[in-house]
């Protein structure tokens, strides 16, 4: 099995320039453009065996949003974090569900809360709140007080 | 010739078994599930908004209330993500009272599982025998902290105080007479033909699906997958005990059940040895009380919840609140193979298999 180092190598030989490396105390963590995603993805999981999309997020940076993905292998253990921007106004990014199903209810979810857009995605409905709720409360200009 | 449709039934929210307000839409064709879909947010409380108006202490007892039945667990996740976010260590003694309370918090939560799993399919007495034991796990978890479900007990930085002279006896004699209540359930539930045939080949589910569906904990293990992040990513201080990772091998609603009561067993070996190697000492670091993690810092810390990866996310910007908390709950993941393991099956079998996943809407809909 390739260790994290060789993932990390072949993802910037493969994809150069585009993809960014940040600094993480925890994570091996790389930014990449949003519309990179499925094909990096893909080669996560079919060439380097991460199976286990933990958990997937995203963070209102007011004039972007942020995708986060943190990324397992079981049973070896690697840990990877893939980041992506997407522009504020409209947030969309390419779905992840064809490659790993767990993401389709946590897409639903940052739908819901966030106000995010995930193309390809099956059944992308509100999951949490009720469908007439208008606006994405996790968003930081929703209007908490009446 | 016979006219045949296809009738939608609504099981809960409102329903014994729906585990707290959730709510399935079962399609059905006579007695035979064409699906099985789970509307969720009976519950939701938009807790992760809420972390962003609190300071990093006061979001302590909120946690709490996420996986109400293994509520230690919960607030474990929550106060090691601030630590390691804020860089903060804490004294051993707080390290193994964490432990001792949250694997007895596993404990109730897998009594309460089998429990509520062995009424909702009509056998009220396994209820009874599990709510009994469970009982003893709450009693000490009101001498520790005053409170019996949602005992925020824990701190950042430690331990709001330490134990009482009366719980270590009262532990001692759990772990002792544990053996006879398993025995107990074995005799009663597990030996029991009937309870057999009810869970045997139930809502199967494969490793792969497993995986593939971020599936975690117990429903992952009896799927034969050897997955414990105690295990396969030590947090706390679990590189120091000695205890096995219980697996299944068909993933149906009988391996599920029978995991979570391997795990018990283990958990009590856990808390053995804990008692045991607990040094005396201070359990709580001294930790600033406005507390301003480093701006632009970020963690995500999982750790094994009884019902799974229960992982957080918090990003910091310098000030005394989160920036953006995420919560990574297990129940809302290992809910979305409910549709998939009851496809096909009988009516009857969605209820053994939302028994058999163990979901708590608390955390499920957050």
């Amino acid at each position: 099995m390739n260790t994290i180092q060789t993932v990390i190598d072949d993802i910037k030989n493969t994809w150069g320039e585009q993809v960014e490396m940040l600094e993480d105390k925890f994570f091996h963590m790389i930014k990449v453009p949003q519309q990179l995603l499925p094909e990096l993805f893909n080669k996560l999981k079919q060439v380097h065996g991460f199976n286990h999309l933990a958990n997937l997020t995203a963070v209102d940076y007011k004039d972007r949003f942020e995708l986060v993905y943190h990324i397992y292998s079981i049973p070896d253990n690697r840990k990877l974090a893939v980041k992506a921007d997407l522009d504020h106004d409209q947030p969309v990014a390419p779905s992840a569900t064809s490659i790993w199903p767990t993401a389709d209810w946590q897409e639903r979810e940052l739908f819901d809360l966030m106000g995010i857009r995930f193309d390809g995605h099956p059944n992308l409905k509100r999951i949490l709140l009720p469908d007439e709720f208008e606006g994405h409360p996790l968003r930081k200009d929703f209007q908490v007080k009446g | 010739m016979l006219q045949t449709e296809q009738l939608t039934i609504n099981i809960g929210p409102q329903h014994p078994s729906a585990h707290g307000g959730l709510h399935v839409e079962a399609v059905l064709d006579g007695e035979i599930v064409v699906d099985a879909i789970p509307h969720l947010g009976y519950v939701h409380r938009s807790v992760e908004k809420i972390a962003e108006s609190r300071t990093y202490a006061h979001y302590v007892p909120y946690t709490a209330r996420f996986d109400y039945l293994a509520t230690h667990l919960s607030v474990m996740g929550y106060v090691q993500t601030v630590e390691k976010l804020a860089g903060i260590e804490i004294p051993e003694r707080a390290e193994y009272i964490r432990v001792i309370m949250g694997e007895l918090s596993r404990i109730a939560s897998h009594q309460l599982c089998i429990g509520s799993m062995a009424i909702d399919i009509g056998a009220t007495t396994g209820l009874l025998y599990c709510m009994r034991d469970r009982e003893r796990i709450m009693d000490m978890f009101e001498m520790t902290s005053g409170q019996r479900l949602l005992a925020a007990y824990m701190r950042i930085g430690g331990i709001a105080e330490d134990l009482p002279e009366e719980f270590f006896p009262a532990v001692r004699s759990f772990l002792q007479d544990l053996p006879a209540m398993i025995k107990e359930y074995d005799g009663l539930l597990f030996g029991n033909e009937i309870l057999q045939a009810r869970l045997k080949g139930i809502g199967k589910l494969s490793a792969e699906d497993a995986i593939a569906y971020g599936v975690t904990g117990p429903n992952l293990r009896a799927c034969g997958v050897d997955y414990d992040i105690r295990k396969a990513e030590p947090y706390s201080i679990y590189d120091r005990f000695d205890f096995q990772v219980p697996v299944g091998s068909n993933g149906d609603a009988w391996d599920r059940v029978v995991v979570r009561k391997e795990e018990i067993i283990q958990s009590a070996r856990i808390i053995e040895q804990a008692l045991e190697q607990m040094p005396e000492g201070e359990v709580r670091a001294k930790v600033p009380r406005v507390l301003k993690p480093e701006k632009g810092s970020e963690v995500y810390h999982r750790i094994e919840s009884a019902k799974g990866e229960l992982g957080y996310y918090i990003v910091s910007d310098g000030g005394e609140k989160p920036y953006r908390l995420h919560v990574r709950a297990p129940s809302f993941v290992n809910l979305m193979v409910l549709p998939l393991i009851s496809k096909g099956g009988l009516i009857q079998d969605i209820i053994v298999n939302i028994a058999t996943l163990d979901p708590v809407l608390g955390e499920a809909d957050r």
